[in-house]
C-alpha cells in the first residue's frame, strides 16, 4: 500500500458554536489533479488553511510525503514542497512582477546578504515568465496587473520553488474565460511534469474536464469521493448542493 | 524605485556629504555647526529608524530607548575622561554592536505582535527604560543625571569631532539602508511589509530579516546616543529617553518619505531647523510643544505619504500619461494607415 | 495579613477607576481599530477642567462630572471628525495611531500653556476623610470613585446593549462591512464612539485629580498603565479590560505594599511582557475579529 502524498486525518475546527471542519479525512494521490468541492460553507478554505498552517486545527493530523506534520507552518511546508495560492490572489503589489517570482524561489542564508536580483535569479524568472507568457510585464509593479494577471502571477510564483503539491484556492474565480483556459493549460502541463494539485473550485465544467478524483465536502466532512462522473450522479452530492 | 547605483545617485551623495564635510573647514559659524550637529543627528536617527519602520514596516514608537541606552552606556564608561579625547569615539562600534545584540531578544518578543500592539510594546519599552534610568540611581545617577568628562578639544574647533562623528554615523546609516535595498534582505523586508503572512507562505526568512532590521537600527541609534552624550556632557533621564525624540525620528521619516533612502534626511533637514526657529520665536517651551503637535498633525493629514514618494508618484503618472498618449497616437496613426490602405484596396 | 488585605482593598478601588478609563479606550479600539494614545491626555484634561471648576467656581469635583463629561464627549467627537476621519491611504491604521499621539502632545502642550508645569491637586474638604470598616481603612474619595465608575460602566453597558446606537457599535465592531451594508453610518459610529471614550476619560479625570498630583506630563504614566490593561484584557473586549483593570489595580497595590511604590510601575510592564510572551491576545481577546 503506497502512501498518498497528502493525508488529512480527522481534521477538526470549531469557531464558537459552529463546527466548520468536522473530523475531515481524505487523501491526495501523487500525480493527481484532485478537486475539493462542496457548497458554500462546507469548510473547504478552512481545511486548506489548516493544511497549509495558516490556521491551527483543534484536532487531527496532516501527513505530507509520509511524514506527520505536528505543527504545520507555512514557511516550513513551503520548503518541504507544499505551496498554496489564495482566493484573493495575494501577490506583493509594490514589487515588480520579476521580483514577485524571485522572492518565491527560495534562497540560502548566504544569498540573503547577496544581490537583490542576481543574474541567476533573472534567468529563473525569465524562464517562468516565458512559460506563462508574462514577459512583457516583467518590470511592471505587480499592483498594475489586472486581477486575472495577478492570479496567474501568484500561481507562477508558487511554482518557482519546484513544489511537489500545490493547493489552489479557487484559481478561476473572477477570471475571464481566456485566462481560465490558460490556467487549465498550465495546470495540465505542470501536472505532466510531476506536480500534484489539490484544487478548490466552483466551476463544475472545469472540474469535470480537469480533475480526477473529486472529493465532495458538506458541512465540514467528506460525503463523496470518486471520478467526476461518479460524483456528478451521487444523490448525496445533489442533495448537498440543491437542498431538498 | 531605483535601486541600482546610478551616476545621479553617486553625484547626489557626493555633493551632499562633500558640502557637509566642507562647511566647518570653510569657516561656518558656530551657531550653524551647532544646528547642523543636531540636524545630522536626527537625520541619522531617522534613517536608522527607517530600517525598521520604513523598510520592515514595523514602526517602533520607542526607539529612543536605545538612544538613551547608548547615551548612558557611554557616560558610564567614560565618566572620567580618557586621554586626548578621541579614543572614546572608538567605543562607538563596540557599544553599537553590544546594543544590537542585546536588542535581539527585545526584538524577538516585540515582533511577535503586529502594528498596533507592536506600537504599544515599543512605547512600553520606552517607559521601562525611562523608569529604569530614573531609578537605578547607582548606575545612572537617577534624576540627578550623570556626566561625561569633557574632552580636551581645542576651543576653536571644539564642535568638529562631534560633527564629523555624527556625519559618519549618518553615512553608515544611509549606507546600510542602501545595502539593504540592494540585497535580498531588502527584498525580503519588502514582502514582510506588504503581506507578512504571504511572505511566510512563499518561504521568506521572515523572522531572520525582521531581527536583522531591529538589531541594526537599534545599534545605530545607540551609537548616535553615545555621540550625543559626549557632546552635551550632562545627561538626564527625561532628555536621554525623551518621547519627543522618538516622535521626531518618526515624523521626519514620514515627512520625507518612509522607506526611501533620502526621505528621512530630507525630513530632518526641514524639521530640525524649523524646530530651532520655533524655539527661538516662541521662546517658551510650552507653545513649542503645541506647535510641534500642530506640524505633526498637518503632515499626517496632508502629506501622509511623504514628500519624496509623492513626487515620484506624480512623475510616474506623468510618464504613464505620456506613454499612454504616445500609444494612443501610435494606434491612431496605425488605424489611419489601415483605413487609407483599405480605401485604396477597395478603390 | 492585615496589610495584604488593605492593599487588596485599595487595589480594587483603584482598579475600578482604571476600568472606566480603559473601557473608553477599548471602545474606541473596537470601533476604529485604533489604539487611542491620547486617552491618558484626555483624563488629564478632564482633571484640569475639574480643577478649574473647583478653584474658580467652587463646584464639587464629583458634581462637576455632570459638566465635564458632556463637554469632553463633544471634544472627542470634534477630534475624531477633524483629525481622524480625513485620514486615508494604505497606512491608515499607522497614521491614526500617530495622530492620536499628536493629539496627546497637543493636549499636553495646551495644558502647559494654560497651567504651567507645576504639580497640582484637587483637594475638596473631604479629600482625606476615610472610614474604618472592620479595621480596614477605606478612603471616601476612592470609595465614591469606585461606585461612580461602576455606575458609569453600567451606563456604558446599557448604551451598548439596549440602544440603537449601541447595536450599531457592536455591529461595526464585529463586522464593519456588513454593518455598513445594513445601513450603519460608520463615520457617525466612529465619531460617537470616540466621544464616548473621551467622556469616560472626563469622568475618570476628576477622580484622578483628587487621588494624584498631576501636571500636563502625567499622561505618559497613565497611558502606559492603560496600555497594559487593554492588552491584558484583550484588545477589543470591554469586559476584559474591566477585569484586567481590577487585576492590575490589585497587583500593583500588592507590589507597592510588599516591595516599594517605585516597583509598582514595573508591575505593569512585567505583566505586559508576560502577556505578550504567553498569550498575546490577552485574557478575553479574540484571535481575529471579535465582539465587544
Amino acid at each position: 500500500m503506497s502512501e498518498a502524498l497528502l493525508e488529512v486525518d480527522h481534521l477538526t475546527k470549531r469557531f464558537g458554536g459552529v463546527t466548520a471542519v468536522d473530523e475531515c479525512s481524505f487523501s491526495v494521490e501523487e500525480g493527481s489533479i484532485t478537486a475539493l468541492i462542496g457548497p458554500n460553507g462546507s469548510g473547504k478554505t478552512t481545511a486548506f488553511n489548516m493544511i497549509t498552517g495558516y490556521l491551527k486545527a483543534d484536532s487531527g493530523q496532516i501527513r505530507f510525503r509520509g511524514q506527520a506534520i505536528t505543527r504545520p507552518r507555512p514557511a516550513d511546508l513551503y520548503r518541504r514542497g507544499l505551496s498554496r495560492t489564495f482566493q484573493q490572489a495575494r501577490i506583493f503589489p509594490e514589487l515588480s512582477v520579476e521580483e514577485n517570482l524571485i522572492v518565491a524561489a527560495g534562497y540560502s542564508w548566504a544569498q540573503l546578504f547577496g544581490r537583490r536580483v542576481s543574474a541567476t535569479d533573472k534567468e529563473l524568472a525569465r524562464k517562468m515568465l516565458a512559460e506563462f507568457r508574462l514577459e512583457p510585464l516583467l518590470e511592471l509593479p505587480a499592483s498594475d496587473l489586472s486581477y486575472g494577471q495577478r492570479k496567474l502571477l501568484e500561481f507562477a510564483a508558487v511554482l518557482m520553488s519546484d513544489p511537489k503539491l500545490v493547493l489552489l484556492d479557487e484559481p478561476t474565480a473572477g477570471v475571464n474565460p481566456v485566462m481560465i483556459d490558460a490556467m487549465e493549460r498550465h495546470i495540465r502541463e505542470r501536472n505532466a511534469a510531476g506536480v500534484t494539485f489539490l484544487i478548490v473550485e466552483h466551476d463544475m465544467q472545469l472540474v469535470m474536464r480537469l480533475c480526477n478524483p473529486v472529493i465532495v465536502l458538506d458541512q465540514g466532512a467528506p460525503i463523496a469521493f470518486g471520478t467526476p462522473e461518479e460524483v456528478q450522479t451521487n444523490p448525496k452530492v445533489l442533495e448537498a448542493y440543491l437542498g431538498d | 524605485m531605483k535601486r541600482a547605483i546610478t551616476r545621479i545617485g553617486v553625484v547626489r551623495a557626493g555633493v551632499f556629504f562633500g558640502l557637509l564635510i566642507l562647511i566647518p573647514i570653510l569657516g561656518g559659524p558656530v551657531w550653524l555647526l551647532n544646528l547642523l550637529i543636531f540636524t545630522v543627528m536626527y537625520a541619522a536617527l531617522s534613517s536608522s529608524w527607517n530600517l525598521l519602520g520604513g523598510l520592515a514596516g514595523y514602526p517602533s514608537l520607542g526607539h529612543v530607548a536605545f538612544f538613551g541606552i547608548g547615551a548612558y552606556a557611554f557616560a558610564i564608561t567614560f565618566s572620567s575622561g580618557v586621554g586626548n579625547g578621541f579614543s572614546p569615539f572608538l567605543a562607538l562600534p563596540v557599544i553599537g554592536v553590544a546594543v544590537a545584540l542585546l536588542s535581539l531578544p527585545i526584538g524577538w518578543v516585540s515582533m511577535r505582535t503586529r502594528a498596533d500592539v507592536f506600537a504599544i510594546v515599543t512605547i512600553t519599552f520606552l517607559f521601562i527604560t525611562q523608569t529604569l534610568a530614573f531609578n537605578l540611581t547607582s548606575l545612572t545617577g537617577g534624576a540627578q543625571g550623570t556626566s561625561v568628562a569633557p574632552p580636551p578639544f581645542d576651543v576653536s574647533t571644539y564642535d568638529w569631532p562631534f560633527y564629523y562623528a555624527m556625519l559618519a554615523l549618518l553615512a553608515v546609516a544611509m549606507g546600510i539602508s542602501f545595502y539593504f535595498s540592494r540585497s535580498k534582505i531588502g527584498l525580503s523586508l519588502a514582502t514582510v511589509r506588504a503581506d507578512e503572512d504571504k511572505a511566510h507562505g512563499v518561504g521568506v526568512r521572515v523572522t531572520a530579516v525582521k531581527l536583522i532590521a531591529f538589531a541594526v537600527s537599534s545599534g545605530l541609534v545607540a551609537m548616535v546616543g553615545c555621540v550625543w552624550a559626549y557632546y552635551v556632557g550632562f545627561i538626564y533621564p527625561q532628555f536621554a529617553v525623551d518621547p519627543l525624540i522618538t516622535i521626531g525620528m518618526v515624523l521626519m521619516a514620514f515627512l520625507g518619505g518612509k522607506g526611501t533612502l533620502w526621505g528621512p534626511v530630507l525630513g530632518s533637514f526641514i524639521l530640525v531647523p524649523a524646530q530651532e526657529f520655533f524655539a527661538q520665536t516662541f521662546g517658551a517651551s510650552e507653545l513649542y510643544l503645541l506647535a510641534y503637535a500642530a506640524v505633526f498633525l498637518v503632515i499626517m493629514l496632508f502629506l501622509p505619504r511623504g514628500i519624496l514618494p509623492s513626487i515620484s508618484e506624480r512623475l510616474r503618472r506623468r510618464k504613464l500619461a505620456a506613454a499612454g498618449d504616445a500609444r494612443d497616437a501610435a494606434q491612431l496613426a496605425e488605424s489611419k494607415d489601415a483605413v487609407a490602405a483599405s480605401k485604396t484596396e477597395v478603390a | 495579613m492585615h496589610a495584604l488585605i488593605q492593599a487588596i482593598i485599595l487595589g480594587i478601588l483603584t482598579g475600578g477607576v482604571y476600568a472606566l478609563m480603559a473601557s473608553g479606550q477599548t471602545l474606541i479600539f473596537g470601533i476604529m481599530k485604533v489604539v487611542n494614545l491620547a486617552q491618558g491626555a484626555l483624563v488629564v484634561l478632564g482633571a484640569y477642567l475639574t480643577y478649574t471648576l473647583f478653584t474658580t467656581l467652587g463646584i464639587d469635583p464629583f458634581l462637576s462630572i455632570i459638566i465635564t463629561t458632556p463637554l469632553l464627549f463633544l471634544v472627542g467627537i470634534g477630534l475624531q471628525w477633524a483629525l481622524l476621519r480625513p485620514l486615508h491611504g494604505e497606512d491608515v491604521a499607522q497614521l491614526s495611531l500617530l495622530v492620536t499621539f499628536a493629539i496627546a502632545l497637543a493636549i499636553e502642550g495646551a495644558l502647559s500653556v494654560g497651567y504651567g508645569a507645576t504639580l497640582t491637586n484637587i483637594q475638596p474638604s473631604y479629600a482625606n476623610f476615610s472610614w474604618t470598616i472592620f479595621g480596614y481603612q477605606v478612603s471616601l474619595v476612592r470609595f465614591v470613585a469606585f461606585v461612580l465608575s461602576i455606575v458609569m460602566l453600567g451606563v456604558l453597558y446599557f448604551i451598548l446593549r439596549r440602544t440603537k446606537f449601541g447595536r450599531s457599535v457592536r455591529a461595526t465592531v464585529q463586522n464593519p462591512m456588513s454593518a455598513q451594508l445594513l445601513g450603519v453610518n460608520a463615520n457617525r459610529v466612529s465619531a460617537l464612539g470616540f466621544g464616548l471614550g473621551a467622556a469616560t476619560a472626563a469622568a475618570a479625570g476628576s477622580v484622578f485629580g483628587m487621588l494624584n498630583s498631576f501636571n500636563p506630563g502625567s499622561h505618559y504614566d497613565l497611558i502606559s498603565r492603560l496600555l497594559t490593561i487593554v492588552v491584558l484584557g484583550g484588545l477589543g473586549s470591554i469586559g476584559g479590560s474591566v477585569v484586567a483593570a481590577l487585576i492590575m489595580g490589585v497587583a500593583s497595590s500588592l507590589v507597592s505594599a510588599l516591595a516599594s511604590p517605585i516597583w509598582s510601575d514595573f508591575t505593569f510592564f512585567i505583566v505586559l511582557l508576560l502577556v505578550l510572551l504567553l498569550r498575546p491576545r490577552g485574557l478575553f481577546g479574540a484571535k481575529t475579529r471579535g465582539a465587544l
